[in-house]
């Protein structure tokens, strides 16, 4: 811009008088494309609902393990399996651990694990597709070759492996879910900007000697954005589910930090007896890839005009 | 490009594939730390270290690494550590049959009614029909299966009493299971077909068919279910993983002889060969099942043998 605009001073044609901005004034707001899609998506109520219960839930697993005077790890051997109470909102488990707390706790490892989960994976992704469709040629050949080969390989079995090797908890999880699931993204990404190097505020940039790297990360990433933003949000549901998944089968979190998926796992050896142990958290994980889901496709559908009706 | 030299170039993609899973699993594996001995108590560590050598666990890696792939090559997966005289082979000949006889029903009750309600969906657009399908499709989406799975448990097996709780043992035991896998398929596939479809509906050859005069039926037969139906086909390969996987949950939670568990317990118990069998085999199953279905896309649709 900068260049431009001392471009524009040192013009020996300036014009001088009357401008057309005079003549013909912007009388309403202009609205960019993100106000548009602000709007567009505010209107959905449906979205809108998913937001909200993501909110809350969020607000929730914030606060609550700070507020309440038990933690997560306190055992009452005398207060077992005691049903939801004032004292213990969702009961206790086997261990007398009140399940309140374990819930929101739980709520905040698995809602980690699921967003960054997938923002990890799709910044690598951005990164490796845009220097990729960038670039082209033999680059181009090679990564796309190797993202080929890679999403062949089923990425739960590589998950698995990869939490073996670096033990289980959330950070290995988190890195061997950015190590797996990037290539969805880097596809996309470079297909976007396969076709979005041949227009004209490219060939403008350039010539106005934009850097290589600014002209990746400046100008064409950001056009992408969109659908990279809408692929984060679907894949959240998704790395929510894994993580309850490997927990179940004992191999995402291991306690005593509890997560979503483990208070599942708990809850399903008493839950002939004592429902609600497995009840809430599947309800929780339930309505947070509901969430997730519906608000992905809002903003799927606030994004692509092409889509709505 | 010619359909042969897109099938050769989708199997050098599957071999390159499989090579290079069975390599990052053989060595990711024996990085591990620890040996599948210590957890047997009464073994002192000289008897360790001869058990390991009688296993040939203590050559050099590399080392292991050719003899393991030259018996691949014959098809041999080598022995189990754990349970004593049983290959790798024969536990996948004994328990794979129960998972894929469990997936195959799955997908034999997903697919027809995914694509029907998708359709249906498609067709009544904006209507009541299509916001119920959506919600279905949302809520499958979202639910587990291993939720799923525990609840149908609760409520057929400990509350009514109509469907027996666990096992595998007659058609009744199939049920629960079936439906605690199918859901999210159905699910998923209700979801792609309507779009699809929509995308279909709104095409010139839809038009023109019209135009000429043939019956609503037959356009919606002939002309757009056929063509709405080739995007569900890219996705019977990603389908058969997620049935796989599926089917380790659904067979926790119902105990069923399944090679779920199998895989689940040689995890946990360091059992190598174990291990690393069974993901050799999901591995070049799933490659496979990929490249099956990539070669029947390349041939019913011309247009994605030629983009590349």
């Amino acid at each position: 811009m900068s260049r431009s605009e001392q471009f524009m001073i040192e013009n020996p044609f300036e014009r001088v008088g009357a401008t057309d901005h005079a003549n013909d004034p912007i009388v309403r707001p202009t609205i960019s494309f993100w106000s548009d899609v602000r709007r567009r998506l505010i209107a959905n109520r449906v979205a809108m609902f998913g937001l909200i219960c993501i909110i809350l839930i969020l607000i929730l697993a914030i606060i609550v393990p700070e507020l309440s005077s038990y933690s997560y790890m306190d055992q009452n051997l005398s207060n077992t399996n005691a049903a939801p109470s004032r004292d213990h909102f969702f009961g206790t488990d086997s261990l007398g651990r009140d399940l309140w707390v374990r819930v929101w706790v739980g709520a905040r490892v698995s809602l980690a694990v699921g967003i960054f989960g997938s923002i990890i994976p799709s910044v690598i992704g951005i990164v490796i597709g845009g220097i990729s469709g960038y670039f082209g040629g033999f680059i181009d050949t090679i990564i796309m070759r190797a993202v080929d080969i890679i999403i062949c390989i089923p990425s739960m079995i590589y998950v698995i492996l990869i939490m073996l090797v670096f033990g289980s908890g959330p950070i290995p999880l988190i890195i061997a879910f950015a190590l797996t699931g990037w290539m969805g993204a880097a596809r996309d990404v470079r297909g976007l900007i396969l076709q979005l190097k041949e227009r004209e505020f490219v060939l403008a940039s350039k010539l106005l000697g934009a850097s290589h790297l600014s002209l990746i990360f400046k100008h064409l990433v950001p056009n992408t954005l969109g659908i990279v933003v809408v692929g984060m949000t679907m894949s959240v549901p998704g790395a929510i589910f894994q993580e309850a998944y490997l927990s179940f089968i004992g191999l995402g979190i291991s306690p005593p930090i509890p997560s979503w998926g483990q208070l599942a796992n708990l809850g399903t050896a008493v839950f002939r007896i004592y429902p609600y142990q497995l009840l809430i958290p599947a309800l929780l994980i339930s309505i947070t890839m509901l969430s997730f889901n519906l608000f992905g496709d809002g903003l799927r559908d606030a994004l692509d005009p092409k889509l709505r009706s | 490009m010619s359909v042969i030299r897109f099938i050769v170039k989708r199997f050098i993609i599957s071999i390159v594939t499989i090579f290079l899973l069975v390599t990052l699993s053989f060595f990711l594996l024996r990085t591990l730390p620890g040996n599948p001995f210590q957890t047997e108590t009464l073994l002192t560590v000289e008897m360790q270290e001869k058990m390991m050598s009688y296993y040939g666990l203590d050559k050099p890696l590399f080392e292991q690494y050719l003899t393991y792939m030259q018996n691949l090559l014959q098809g041999d997966l080598g022995y189990s550590i754990k349970y004593r005289n049983r290959t790798v082979n024969e536990i996948i000949a004994t328990s794979f049959p129960v998972s894929a006889d469990l997936g195959l029903r799955a997908l034999a009750v997903a697919l027809p009614i995914g694509l029907f309600l998708g359709v249906l969906s498609a067709r009544k657009r904006g209507k009541l029909t299509d916001y119920l399908c959506v919600l279905l499709s949302v809520i499958g989406v979202s639910i587990p299966s291993f939720i799923l799975g525990s609840f149908l448990q609760y409520i057929f097996a400990l509350k009514l009493q109509i469907l027996p709780m666990a096992q595998w043992q007659t058609e009744w035991h199939t049920i629960l299971p079936t439906i605690a896998l199918a859901l999210s398929l159905l699910a998923i596939l209700t979801r792609v077909m309507r779009a699809s479809m929509l995308e279909v509906m709104s095409q010139d050859y839809v038009k023109t068919a019209k135009a000429k005069g043939l019956s609503e039926g037959k356009i919606v037969r002939r002309h757009q279910i056929r063509n709405a139906s080739i995007p569900i086909l890219t996705m019977l390969g990603p389908m058969v993983t997620s049935v796989l996987m599926g089917t380790f949950v659904v067979e926790k939670i119902f105990a069923l002889p399944g090679l779920g568990q199998h895989f689940i317990n040689s995890i946990t118990g360091l059992d190598y060969t174990v291990t690393l069998g069974l993901t050799v085999f999901f591995g070049i199953f799933m490659v496979f099942a990929n490249f099956l279905v990539d070669i029947a896309y390349g041939i019913v649709d011309p247009r994605i043998r030629l983009m590349k």
